[in-house]
């Protein structure tokens, strides 16, 4: 057990945003959160997954919802820890601890605030290992793991558990639906999980490794040293491209972010061109009309300069990016990973081809 | 018509009277500290260039006055904050993220009610008018002067801040309430923050406001006085003086403004080189495009209406190493004619190169005779190679720009660089930024999600809102052209939902003219 110090926090919100490739939504919010439970005195401690027994009891937890709703409702702090007591009383089993279903964005954050509020440690794990825009895209739905029940909650006092639904996919579908109603955001207690489950399906050490990033960001931009170059390293990553914004174009389908931008290179990449499709996150880098990365892989748009990562909301004409690519987590590498995340779950008839594969 | 513009800058109040659309006069005098007698001084060296006694029709000024209050931590009022979004938002209460000795300046007091709206229009909780009251009877006995009231959505919906507003200037009489929704889009807690600074900087703008006008009529000027705003346009002095947060950017803005009137562009990358710094910004329809994105006052995150700049370190009195054959960051600044080698100083400056390359004459060349040619053109080289960066930077598309170089250090700008077709100067360059003041117009914008319409039906709907937001502003109706139109689309919100922003400017109404 690990008790996380504000400058963890700090690099976490850091590390969690450059996970999110691109989407996730912002960690600024949760950020301020935890500065503010920190001065009341609350503290966060992580645990690792080995120590969990099989039995134990783990809640999952994400806030749903619309970016641009969050920009004003903010993050209730108390509402993540409520969704997860309403699980308690509806399982009838109190939790052990406390984990992120997606560790890219401000939903890296959400169980620190939770465990903050419930005084239950937080499991250095997630579903995700990044950010993906759908509740089927986890590794637990990889792993079959049943997806009920959920808790939904709003700060009105209203709250819905989903009892059961056959699939993921329905899961998806019947808590979007919820979220819509509350406002477009709710806090939700995602289906729990045994200590035997997150072992088996858990994405390890996925909040320690996004804290490792942040800290290696501000570490060498203390020392005037390649921020990029040192995400690089911590991440066994590779550099794909540098160049500048060329061209933007978005739009909204089925409630999604959909768009692509061009780049076009500078130095080495000087007379390259690439475009990077998005839904909320990154998804596919082409050139020539080529693929050369795709999800799984995490695509990264970061500032060549700051090293901060860029979103897809916020990419604008003119920026100076340097696009890398990190390893996925291998749940997502096999065939039934590829269903799930793969190009072809985003819509794109290509096979995957991992950049780390020589 | 008749104007006067004037901007007021770190080093420079710069002044000049343009007359039937034409520049007359134009004169540079030193900034006061007291600002006032620095604007008196400029008024008056420009009253012995040309006539000023007949028939002056307004005066606009720039300052830069309410921005350095804020991030020097000077002239604060402290200002209760009222939110209204309860039980949502209750964790990130006014201040969330504030460096604590600003805080501690602007803190009057919170308080949070319910209230507030959804992303679709949909009542959140009813406002809590009893809760209001009660906040009142604190605020008074409190004896706090000025408020500020942020509502959940309010961008999408006022009534609850309006009623509000209400309520409060009921109980407590004189109390000076700013609304959040007059001062951002959406984004809670930045147009908060705009709105929290705002309130506390609305005594400092009454007295330099008050300031002004006694210069003015000390001076026998009978016109209106107008007040420079981030956007390029003027809002008249009584509206400025409510709304100072809006003064904020208005120096490089007005530069940007002017350099357009002058050139007779309205599509083109502005440079504006000063002493120290030179700013890129980029010219749609005349106006410079704004940042859509988060902008930090003095440490505090705000989102408003400001234009998209970028600042350098290269100017006329940037330092040079011509080891490292570097210019800049550092500048002698306002210090230039003491330090810089042409003026018999012992520091190399940007304009001793300027000099030693016949760019410029000032000073005394020979003190510069002995810098070797291969020297000075590679720091030439570099600032050029700065420039096209940045002009690139700017540049929304690929292809060629015109570029417009203003400001005393235009001379760093080589008339070929690469990515610009042609470079641009200007007769009056040098006081570009008071041209913008002078020419200035009024505006009018909205910032609102839209749904269930198409884009177009989204933009029209959007459109009728800034127009008569201009026209309250004292805009004339028949020449309202709208000069930003940008639609983006939200993710995870159902209903084709999107967020459009509109902005329209026209010329000051002639009868609000005659009325003063």
């Amino acid at each position: 057990m690990q008790q996380l110090t504000l400058d963890d926090i700090e690099a976490l919100a850091v590390g969690a945003w450059i996970l999110g490739t691109g989407g996730g939504g912002s960690t600024y919010h949760a950020l301020l959160t935890l500065r503010r439970l920190y001065a009341e005195g609350h503290r966060v401690n992580l645990i690792d997954i080995d120590d969990l027994a099989d039995d134990d009891a783990v809640a999952v937890v994400s806030v749903m919802g619309a970016p641009l709703v969050i920009l004003e409702r903010l993050l209730d702090s108390k509402q993540i820890a409520r969704a997860v007591s309403v699980m308690e009383d509806y399982v009838g089993r109190k939790f052990k601890a406390v984990m992120a279903v997606e560790i890219g964005g401000g939903n890296g954050m959400q169980p620190l605030i939770a465990s903050a509020h419930l005084g239950i440690p937080v499991v250095d794990a997630d579903a995700m290992g990044r950010a993906y825009p759908e509740a089927q895209m986890t590794s637990f739905a990889v792993g079959d793991l049943k997806p009920w029940p959920l808790t939904s909650v709003d700060p009105r006092g209203s709250e819905v558990i989903v009892g059961r639904t056959p699939t993921w996919k329905w899961m998806e579908r019947v808590s979007r639906k919820v979220c819509t109603e509350f406002g477009s955001i709710a806090s939700t207690c995602k289906a729990p999980r045994t200590g035997a489950e997150v072992r088996r399906w858990g994405i390890p050490r996925t909040t320690s490794k996004a804290i490792a990033l942040g800290h290696a960001v501000a570490e060498a931009n203390r020392r005037h040293a390649d921020p990029i170059e040192a995400i690089l390293k911590a991440e066994s990553g590779k550099r794909l491209f540098s160049g500048k914004v060329v061209e933007v174009e978005r739009r909204t389908t089925e409630g999604f972010l959909r768009g692509r931008a061009g780049f076009e290179g500078l130095g080495e990449d000087r007379g390259e061109k690439i475009v990077i499709d998005f839904q909320n996150e990154w998804t596919v880098v082409w050139r020539d009309g080529q693929p050369i990365a795709s999800t799984p892989d995490l695509i990264c748009v970061l500032d060549s300069e700051s090293g901060e990562a860029i979103g897809t909301e916020t990419i604008r004409y003119g920026q100076r990016i340097t696009v890398i690519a990190l390893p996925a987590s291998e749940v997502f590498l096999s065939p039934r990973g590829l269903e799930h995340v793969g190009p072809r779950a985003f819509g794109y008839d290509i096979d995957f081809k991992s950049v780390f594969q020589s | 018509m008749k104007r006067i513009g004037i901007d007021v800058g770190g080093t420079n109040t710069d002044a000049v009277l343009v007359d039937d659309g034409k520049v007359k006069a134009g004169v540079k005098s030193a900034t006061t500290a007291d600002v006032t007698s620095g604007i008196i001084g400029a008024i008056e060296a420009l009253g012995s260039q040309t006539n000023l006694k007949s028939g002056i029709d307004a005066l606009m000024i720039g300052t830069t006055h309410f921005i350095n209050a804020v991030v020097q931590r000077k002239h604060l009022t402290k200002v209760a904050s009222i939110r209204i979004g309860l039980p949502a938002t209750a964790s990130l209460p006014p201040f969330s993220g504030w460096p604590a000795e600003l805080e501690a300046l602007a803190n009057g007091g919170i308080w949070m009610v319910e209230g507030g709206h959804d992303y679709d229009g949909r009542s959140f909780m009813p406002l809590d008018v009893h809760a209001l009251r009660q906040a009142a009877k604190e605020i008074r006995t409190r004896g706090l002067k000025y408020a500020v009231v942020t509502a959940m959505f309010s961008p999408l919906d006022t009534s609850h801040e309006d009623t509000a507003a209400d309520i409060l200037r009921q109980e407590v009489p004189g109390l000076s309430v700013t609304c959040s929704h007059m001062l951002g889009g959406m984004g809670l807690l930045e147009r908060e923050n705009a709105a929290i600074l705002n309130a506390s900087l609305i005594a400092l703008a009454e007295e330099t406001i008050h300031a002004f006008e006694r210069a003015k009529s000390k001076l026998g000027i009978a016109a209106p006085l107008y007040v420079t705003q981030n956007d390029g346009t003027v809002a008249e002095a009584s509206r400025a003086a409510a709304f100072p947060v809006f003064s904020f950017a208005s120096g490089p803005t007005n530069s940007m403004r002017g350099a357009a009137y002058l050139s007779g562009l309205k599509e083109a990358i502005v440079v504006d080189v000063g002493g120290t710094t030179a700013d890129f910004g980029h010219l749609r329809l005349g106006f410079p495009r704004e940042a859509n994105a988060v902008v930090h006052v003095g440490g505090v995150r705000t989102l408003f209406r400001m234009p998209d700049l970028i600042s350098i370190g290269l100017g006329g009195g940037s330092l040079i190493d011509l080891q490292a054959n570097s210019i800049g960051p550092q500048s002698v600044g306002y210090r230039l004619p003491q330090e810089a080698l042409i003026f018999g100083g012992k520091t190399l400056t940007a304009s001793d190169i300027a000099v030693a390359a016949g760019l410029l004459e000032l000073g005394d060349r020979k003190r510069v005779a002995h810098l070797k040619a291969a020297e000075v053109d590679a720091i030439l080289a570099c600032a050029k190679a700065m420039i096209e960066e940045n002009v690139d930077r700017m540049k929304t598309d690929a292809g060629d720009v015109t570029l417009i170089a203003v400001g005393g250090g235009a001379f760093l700008v080589p008339d070929k660089l690469q990515g610009v077709a042609r470079v641009v100067r200007v007769e009056h360059g040098g006081c570009a930024n008071a041209v913008g003041a002078a020419i200035a117009q009024v505006s009018g914008e909205v910032d609102q999600v839209f749904q269930g319409m198409t884009r177009a039906e989204a933009i029209a709907a959007a459109r009728q809102q800034a127009d008569s937001r201009a026209i309250d502003a004292g805009a004339d109706s028949d020449s309202l052209i709208m000069v930003e139109a940008e639609d983006t689309p939200i993710a995870y919100l159902p209903g084709n939902a999107m967020r459009v922003r509109v902005k329209v400017v026209g010329d000051i109404r002639a009868k609000q003219l005659q009325q003063a």
